[in-house]
């Protein structure tokens, strides 16, 4: 349960901040932990923009927060907003713990001249760390896929925003399917699969200048782009002749190819383990889609991972390793599971009837989703411990396959 | 001859909030990129096809099948199968008599599932379809040289919605017929 204070104040934030964008992302805190931190969050000095609102607005979406007047509050953020005569912006900013009067952060941060929310994410992210004592990724990216239009008659939209949905940019556009969006350890690249070519490629996308590379073009399927954690390496699923899918891992630099599995069955929706040691991989060897581990080299033997129920697909690790998510099907729902990878234990931590693709925050504290809701795609994040479930809404379109990015240097 | 489709690429910054004032530069300027390809297969858009169901293909050069199977193109599934039933066997068949005798024609198999799974295991189940009516058509005689197979899983529905309905008319593999 979250309280009537913060519902008030995300609301108010959402109305401030909400921009008429393409697939503009609103967030809607769903439920949230029963005992969230209270802190106070002043508007900065002579901010021309609302730069306060947006380290109010991360904290509290965060759930572990709740946002309230100083003299209610354990914590206090002030901040000062100066223009350098470069063009840049500065904003100095305090946390002090109230109870104690201690200074807790003293900092300053400058940013480009746009900057100003990116700003704001990265002091969020400090207090958030120097509070809780466990890093956030309030700023970094996600890439969507957002759709609209009736079918047979859509268009796709490959899509980057900050990870509040905020400062949304459409990086590609097309009249034929795109699909699998997928960051480079960088965050420089997305790897995602194109059909404009009315069959399936493998493209490269470097975010910043659209400079835009062709990976594979094989004949029939080229799907599930997953980069290798030193980023020189992408798992990816290719079809035989005979319609065969099999995970395959193709060198970046040099376009080398290995077959990584041999079987009839659909071998598909690779990730890589964060050491780089493993790939965990969708197979329906055993009947239906089940989870596999498999060593990244030619003639290495898959092992079973999953093992309730009877569909349990599109794995992701924890940044840790330890956590493996993955959609699991229980009377017809598709929802977001996540299981221990040490002791095996597997809980359910979204509710939809219609859940996929989940994937990571870089800290690994929270899990960014797709939804269906009354016949629209949206997005979802839930907290790794499932306390903490929240709903981002496009404004138009269908939106799908999130893809929460790296931390940026 | 070939239509085409032009997939626009835009390209825009991301690190708007960034730092660097490098980066802010990067970030303040748009850059535009447009990439053309050809539409080999000569269609640039699924309704056109549907719009006019018999005549396939490219301005000056329309594929018209006979009117048996003018408006049967499409094979529809079960959930979670492949399977093709007798009647989907016999609609084969006939399209294989005609494609052995029009030397000059070639077929596009599309394989798409309806929206329940996850999307790119789905792109494997629409590839199964896919293959079950191009093995089918290759044992009625069609050289498998002039049948090509493409999944598009989930992501290109027939029809949008989410019944029963919906989904049986979106677990189809398609045919597309093409000159050679």
């Amino acid at each position: 349960m979250i309280n009537t204070a913060v519902r008030l104040c995300l609301l108010l934030m959402a109305l401030l901040v909400a921009v008429p964008s393409e697939a503009q992302l609103k967030i809607d805190i769903t439920s949230g932990v029963t005992d969230p931190i209270p802190i106070s969050i002043q508007p900065f000095d002579a901010d021309p923009q609302t730069s306060a609102q947006v380290v109010s607005a991360d904290l509290a979406r965060s759930g572990r927060f709740v946002v309230r007047e100083s003299r209610r509050a354990d914590y206090l953020v002030t901040g000062r907003y100066s223009p350098l005569s470069d063009g840049r912006l500065q904003i100095d900013y305090e946390l002090t713990n109230l109870l104690t009067g201690q200074k807790l952060l003293r900092e300053r941060i400058t940013a480009g001249p746009q900057a100003w929310r990116n700003a704001a994410h990265r002091i969020a992210d400090k207090v958030y760390e120097r509070i809780l004592g466990v890093r956030s990724s309030f700023a970094t990216r996600i890439a969507y896929v957002s759709v609209e239009g009736r079918a047979p008659e859509q268009r796709y939209r490959l899509i980057v925003a900050d990870a509040d949905g905020e400062n949304s940019r459409v990086i590609l556009e097309s009249r034929q399917p795109l699909m699998s969006p997928t960051w480079s350890p960088d965050g420089e690249w997305l790897a995602y699969v194109s059909f404009e070519s009315r069959s399936a490629a493998v493209y490269l996308q470097r975010v910043r200048t659209a400079e835009r590379r062709r990976i594979s073009a094989r004949a029939g399927v080229n799907n599930a782009p997953a980069w290798s954690p030193d980023g020189t390496r992408l798992a990816l699923t290719l079809s035989s002749p005979s319609g065969n899918l099999d995970v395959h891992i193709l060198e970046v630099a040099s376009g080398a190819l290995t077959r990584l599995t041999e079987h009839p069955a659909i071998d598909t929706e690779p990730a890589w383990a964060p050491d780089g040691r493993s790939i965990f991989f969708t197979s329906d060897r055993g009947g239906g889609p089940q989870i596999y581990q498999i060593e990244p080299r030619a003639g290495a033997t898959p092992r079973r991972v999953s093992f309730s129920g009877n569909y349990n697909a599109r794995p992701r690790i924890s940044p840790d390793g330890r956590q493996l998510a993955f959609i699991t099907r229980e009377g017809g729902l598709y929802r977001v599971a996540i299981q221990d990878l040490g002791n095996g234990s597997v809980r359910v931590l979204s509710n939809g009837p219609q859940d996929e693709s989940p994937g990571f925050s870089p800290d690994g504290g929270t899990l960014i989703y797709a939804a269906r809701e009354r016949g629209q795609g949206v997005l979802a994040t839930v907290s790794a411990d499932g306390l903490i479930l929240q709903r981002l809404k496009a404004d138009r379109g269908d939106v799908r396959e999130p893809a929460w990015g790296p931390f940026l240097p | 001859m070939f239509k085409q489709f032009a997939v626009m690429v835009v390209a825009t910054a991301f690190l708007a909030a960034c730092s660097s004032p490098k980066k802010t530069s990067d970030a303040d300027s748009m850059v535009g990129q447009t990439e053309t390809r050809d539409d080999v297969t000569a269609r640039a858009d699924t309704s056109d096809d549907a719009a006019s169901a018999g005549a396939v293909g490219d301005v000056g050069s329309t594929v018209v099948l006979p009117a048996e199977l003018a408006n049967r193109l499409v094979i529809y599934f079960p959930f979670d199968s492949d399977a093709l039933s007798a009647a989907d066997l016999e609609l084969l068949a006939q399209h294989a008599r005609f494609l052995n005798g029009r030397a000059d024609l070639n077929l596009r198999l599309e394989g798409h599932t309806d929206e329940r799974g996850t999307r790119e295991y789905n792109i494997g189940l629409g590839e199964r379809r896919a293959q079950a009516v191009r093995r089918a058509l290759a044992l009625q005689g069609v050289a498998e040289s002039r049948l090509a197979t493409v999944s598009y899983g989930e992501e290109r529905p027939a029809m949008s919605g989410a019944s029963e309905e919906v989904f049986a008319q979106n677990r189809r593999v398609e045919l597309v017929y093409g000159i050679r």
